[in-house]
């Protein structure tokens, strides 16, 4: 909402310097934006100075100058003035600039194959004077120490540009502004003139409203104006005009659409003669269309609010007129519509048709029912003033009867929600200031809401009233008060922060991607999970939600590594989407690695990253975040974008439930189709749902600290078996022998080729075997020994390599 | 009795110049074996008569003990100089580089969630979720927003499909609704999270991040907002005094409604939060508005309180120096190293909210 502080004036007596009034704004709740010039076309124009005028050297009638413009710059203008000459000081237009006389903008040319960079001007093509013999020339003294300053000044009003909320249509209005400035003690709101207007003859253009299923309106209030001259508004109204940074049109819009801004009073103007007999309120028919004053053509659907006459449609009503009866300079009897057209109709049609209009944005947010005649007179009053005619008498037509709002107040409510006080006395008089009926009942205050404040219908509506005109530097400050409810995190919550510092802290940069994606990428990656399309996406490439983390984190690898990063490591938390509806998603840590280990070591023997480096990774993360080291079980069935051969799932407890984890090689397809060019790319993926919550805490989960210091042994086996057969089974079979001597079992060689079978491997593993109760001797190693050859070959059908 | 003197004063001056291991270890054999100088002279001990006994074995013992001193200091300094060459010869070049550190980070995102967690936390809020994909009356209706009210127009909303009924939620407001419908109050929450609306720009981002707080108890009025969020902003920016302006404003979930700004300066080209004579606004806030509070089933006339969202990508932005908030969601390797945090900088109110 745009406005000027005369403007402001012309409602509110103050005392008040702009810089208090701006500071009030803002602290009542309508935020100034900015308060600045409005911008003018002829702001380029600036003094310049001919340091050197030397002909043409094409031409001997033009002139080549080098003019200063100030600011340490000179540049080169071709000139046509005889008058010309070295140290003239004249006006200067730089390219872009509008030339006043002919409308042209200028743009940098050539001139006889010289480049000019804007012109130097005449009085006349300034339209200051008809002189055009040559440019300008200025005076000396006034103008020596002003080169390169604007020469026209800008003599346009500041203009005041508030942000108002929704819920206060009133002050989309400069007299709505001026009363709650008045309320809050900036001055005294004017009392409106008693209109002396002198109707003559009934508004004699029949009006309905009719009765309808869905009627858009409920008062329709006209009268005509009869014999008008309808010319260029006045100079003030200009400027009111244009300081709103609108273009004045002729006196009859300009003046509704001032009567609009002014008392937030929406009008419409017709060219009476261009009705065809009368005016139907109605519900529009699918189909039916019109064009409108945006020069669109709008095709209706059903139960739009309409305003036509016999021929059809005339205009949306409240939201936009249409040219078959617009009115123009030639326009001799004017119809001037003030009507209230419901809010939630507007909202309905103007989406639908996506128009935006001053007038609909008025009355989507609730016009004041009650200013029907107000409107009609104010506007009358000036078209009377500015193009004369005669005035009919007010014809308002209604189908429903405005109804006061009212509330009975408890003004303790006011102190048990802002926590200080306001006196009974103090608080009636801010009401009554912003247009509310107050009366006492012991210690209720009856309250009679302003027609004007839509927004206003229960008693918190009165508290922010009164505080915001109060003003929020009284509310007090309490210090916090450190009650606790329940703890701060909860297991998953705490999961999430364990996961994703012990990842971090594994070499992997954190980000944040969006939680949409490419379709194309995301099919990749989405197994047998619904696609879930957005039905209005910011672009094409990122049209559905995610149903994995990695399509963004492969998308974003890519970028990098064609930047010319090699070895890079990051990782995501966040949300996988596994359907449409709420909840149905799953917190999830995707993981890639790319590149090599060592890399131009000078020590170390590179290689590329491979599926145990992320299984490290992941197991230690989980470790790290307190699952049990002896509840996980690791299996090769894993999703199809990782390598079928080369990737593993992790399992808490249970094969059957959902893995927690995956890890390994992406599959090669996947690298191929999204031309990712690396030497090797593995990734993990954490399902932090899938992770069952650990049943005690800590604090009562540690056992008995037992220790043994008997002898241990250590013993190395080696075994032929099948080359399918997978170590994490032979460790199990071991430990499962006497899981009470053997202390652990790890696998420390595996080997394929020479010496052993087709189809089978060789598997070294070292034990250690140890009793809590006494120093074992030869002879029960022996056994042990024994036992563990003999379960191994009969469980796995393995061989001991002799 | 000369004699032996003799004999050890020879042995003292050829230790003084011997530098070998292996003849310092003869001469001790030479001396101490069994057949030894010394052993021998011990040995003869037993032939002599008593009083001279007593002399000599004293003298003999004295002379033993030298020896075996001389002997023992000699190894030690012999192995102490071999030790010494044989380290000299083994230096290697520490300057080459380490074994290749693997340096993770935090993002900024994460560890400014963390940082308002953890001050929160201080004072007793724990921490709520929602769920990203909201229905539609979750995100406006319940929260005093109806249909065809034009506040949702400042909601630019990611739709998933055509009723408009599902929906990304626009904000964390929606998990104010679910945290009390599920409960009971008083209610002391906050909830940050991932938002989205659909419009992308160089200052916005279709995906962004908020923090949602909510406070509901039987006396909770504008005083304990405004106290609570003064303590969060100087927390939050680590300054002793904040300049901090509370301006009527207006949501529709909550009433009165705020907005606060902090005041600001730029010294060298850099923002400088809490003094200064300009005002950046920070955060929406208000009194949970009454419609909110019966549509979860709460009584109003007994309950109210506020609520609170702030915008986590701008806190971390202006605490942190970050110009651009497009780059947080780009991953870009250089970004990320530069702005991320040390995964051990976990912010906590005994080590302090950051380094």
């Amino acid at each position: 909402m745009k406005f000027t502080i005369d403007w402001l004036k012309n409602h509110i007596d103050t005392k008040f310097n702009n810089n208090q009034i701006i500071d009030k704004l803002t602290n009542i709740g309508l935020e100034v934006e900015s308060f600045e010039s409005s911008t003018s076309e002829l702001d380029t124009f600036i003094v310049a100075k001919i340091i050197n005028a030397k002909t043409h050297p094409n031409a001997d009638r033009l002139k080549l100058c080098d003019v200063d413009i100030g600011g340490d710059k000179t540049i080169e203008v071709v000139c046509g003035a005889p008058n010309a000459k070295n140290g003239l000081l004249t006006v200067y237009a730089p390219p872009g600039s509008i030339i006043p006389k002919n409308q042209m903008k200028l743009s940098v040319s050539k001139i006889r194959g010289v480049t000019s960079y804007g012109m130097l001007c005449s009085e006349s093509e300034l339209l200051l004077s008809n002189e055009s013999d040559g440019i300008i020339d200025l005076k000396n003294n006034k103008y020596e120490n002003k080169i390169g300053e604007k020469y026209f000044k800008n003599t346009s009003e500041k203009v005041i540009d508030l942000s108002i909320t929704p819920n206060r249509p009133d002050c989309l209005g400069v007299r709505g502004i001026a009363r709650d400035l008045s309320a809050a003690g900036a001055g005294k709101l004017k009392i409106n003139k008693k209109s002396n207007l002198k109707y003559r003859g009934n508004q004699n253009i029949n009006v309905t409203i009719k009765k309808e299923k869905v009627q858009g309106c409920t008062t329709f209030g006209s009268c005509l104006i009869k014999g008008v001259t309808n010319t260029e508004s006045p100079k003030w109204l200009k400027d009111k005009i244009m300081s709103l940074g609108q273009k004045p049109i002729s006196a009859i819009v300009d003046i509704t659409n001032y009567v609009m801004f002014d008392l937030n009073r929406p009008l419409h103007a017709y060219d009476a003669d261009k009705i065809d007999n009368e005016i139907i309120v109605r519900s529009s028919s699918k189909g039916e269309s019109f064009e409108a004053l945006d020069n669109k053509k709008y095709i209706l659907e059903n139960d739009m609010c309409v305003i036509s006459d016999r021929s059809g449609v005339l205009g949306l009503g409240g939201i936009i007129g249409g040219t078959r009866s617009g009115t123009e300079y030639s326009t001799k009897n004017i119809l001037l519509e003030s009507a209230y057209f419901l809010p939630r109709s507007i909202r309905k049609t103007s989406k639908h048709l996506n128009i935006d209009t001053d007038a609909k944005f008025r009355f989507e947010r609730g016009i004041d029912p009650l200013s029907i005649e107000e409107g009609l007179i104010k506007a009358s009053e000036l078209i009377k003033q500015i193009c004369g005619g005669e005035i009919s008498n007010l014809d308002v037509k209604k189908i429903e009867n405005y109804k006061k709002t009212i509330i009975n107040f408890d003004p303790f409510l006011f102190e048990k929600t802002t926590g200080f006080n306001v006196e009974n006395k103090e608080l009636i008089k801010i009401l009554e200031k912003l247009g509310f009926n107050v009366s006492k009942n012991k210690k209720i205050l009856k309250l009679v809401v302003p027609s004007w404040r839509p927004d206003i219908t229960q008693s918190i509506d009165i508290v922010e009233e009164i505080v915001r005109i109060k003003g929020y530097e009284h509310i007090n400050t309490s210090e916090p008060v450190k009650t606790r409810l329940k703890p701060t995190l909860n297991y998953y919550q705490k999961l999430f922060h364990f996961l994703q510092r012990s990842v971090a802290s594994k070499g992997y940069l954190e980000t944040v991607t969006w939680s949409f994606t490419d379709s194309k990428i995301n099919q990749l990656f989405k197994e047998n999970d619904e696609e879930i399309p957005i039905v209005n996406p910011i672009s094409s490439d990122l049209n559905v939600l995610r149903n994995s983390i990695f399509p963004n984190l492969i998308f974003y690898l890519k970028k990098n590594l064609d930047r010319g990063f090699k070895d890079i490591s990051f990782f995501e938390i966040g949300p996988a989407f596994k359907g449409k509806n709420p909840g149905d998603q799953l917190t999830v840590i995707g993981a890639v690695k790319a590149g090599k280990v060592s890399r131009l070591s000078w020590n170390d023997k590179e290689r590329i990253v491979d599926t145990f480096d992320v299984k490290k990774d992941v197991i230690q993360s989980l470790y790290e975040a307190g699952i049990n080291k002896d509840d996980i079980i690791i299996d090769d069935r894993t999703p199809s974008y990782y390598h079928p051969g080369k990737s593993g799932a992790v399992y808490q407890n249970k094969k059957e439930k959902n893995a927690v984890a995956y890890f390994g090689e992406i599959h090669p397809n996947i690298k191929k189709k999204l031309d990712i060019k690396t030497e090797g790319l593995v990734i993990f993926e954490i399902c932090l749902d899938y992770i069952e919550e650990l049943k005690q805490k800590i604090k009562d989960s540690k056992s008995e600290y037992k220790y043994s210091d008997y002898q241990k042994s250590e013993r190395d086996f080696a075994f032929i078996i099948n080359n399918n057969f997978k170590s994490q089974e032979l460790v199990n079979i071991i430990m499962s022998v006497d899981n009470k001597l053997i202390k652990s079992v790890r696998v420390f060689d595996v080997f394929e080729g020479e010496n052993i079978p087709e189809g089978k491997k060789s598997i070294a593993v070292n034990v250690t075997i140890q009793s809590e109760e006494k120093t074992l001797n030869e002879n029960d190693l022996d056994n042990i020994n024994k036992l563990i050859i003999s379960s191994v070959e009969s469980k796995s059908g393995a061989k001991i390599r002799s | 009795m000369s004699d032996i003197k003799k004999i050890k004063d020879d042995y003292i001056d050829k230790l003084n110049t011997e530098n070998n291991i292996d003849k310092v270890n003869n001469i001790k054999s030479e001396l101490f074996g069994k057949n030894g100088i010394i052993s021998n002279e011990f040995k003869k001990l037993g032939s002599i008569s008593v009083e001279e006994r007593k002399e000599l074995a004293s003298d003999l013992n004295n002379i033993k003990n030298e020896l075996q001193n001389k002997i023992t200091t000699k190894i030690q300094e012999i192995e102490t100089k071999e030790i010494n060459l044989k380290l000299e010869k083994e230096k290697i070049d520490v300057t080459l580089p380490e074994r290749d550190i693997e340096i993770g980070k935090i993002h900024p995102v994460s560890q400014v969630i963390d940082e308002i967690s953890s001050i929160f936390s201080e004072i007793g809020f724990s921490v709520e979720e929602g769920p990203d994909v909201e229905n539609e009356y979750n995100n406006f209706t319940a929260l005093n927003t109806p249909d065809n009210h034009p506040a949702r127009d400042m909601h630019d909303t990611f739709y998933l499909d055509n009723n408009k009924e599902l929906l990304l939620r626009t904000h964390t407001s929606p998990v104010q609704v679910r945290t009390m419908l599920k409960g009971k109050p008083p209610f002391k929450i906050i909830a940050p999270g991932r938002t989205y609306r659909s419009d992308s720009d160089q200052t916005h981002a279709p995906m962004f991040h908020q923090v949602e707080g909510l406070h509901i108890d039987k006396n909770i009025n504008m005083g304990h907002l405004k106290g609570c969020l003064n303590y969060f902003i100087k927390e939050f920016f680590e300054v002793d005094k904040i300049k901090m302006r509370f301006r009527p404003s207006h949501f529709p979930f909550t009433e009165p409604s705020a907005e606060v700004d902090i005041g600001y300066e730029i010294k060298n080209g850099k923002i400088v939060i809490g003094e200064g004579n300009k005002w950046l606004e920070i955060l929406g806030c208000g009194m949970v508005h009454p419609n909110v509070l019966k549509n979860v089933n709460i009584n109003p006339s007994k309950y109210q309180g506020y609520a609170f969202g702030i915008g986590i990508d701008r806190l971390g932005m202006l605490k942190y120096g970050i110009n651009d908030l497009r780059a947080f969601f780009e991953t870009d390797y250089r970004w990320l190293s530069h702005f991320g945090f040390d995964p051990l900088d976990v912010p906590s109110n005994y080590r302090g909210l950051s380094r």
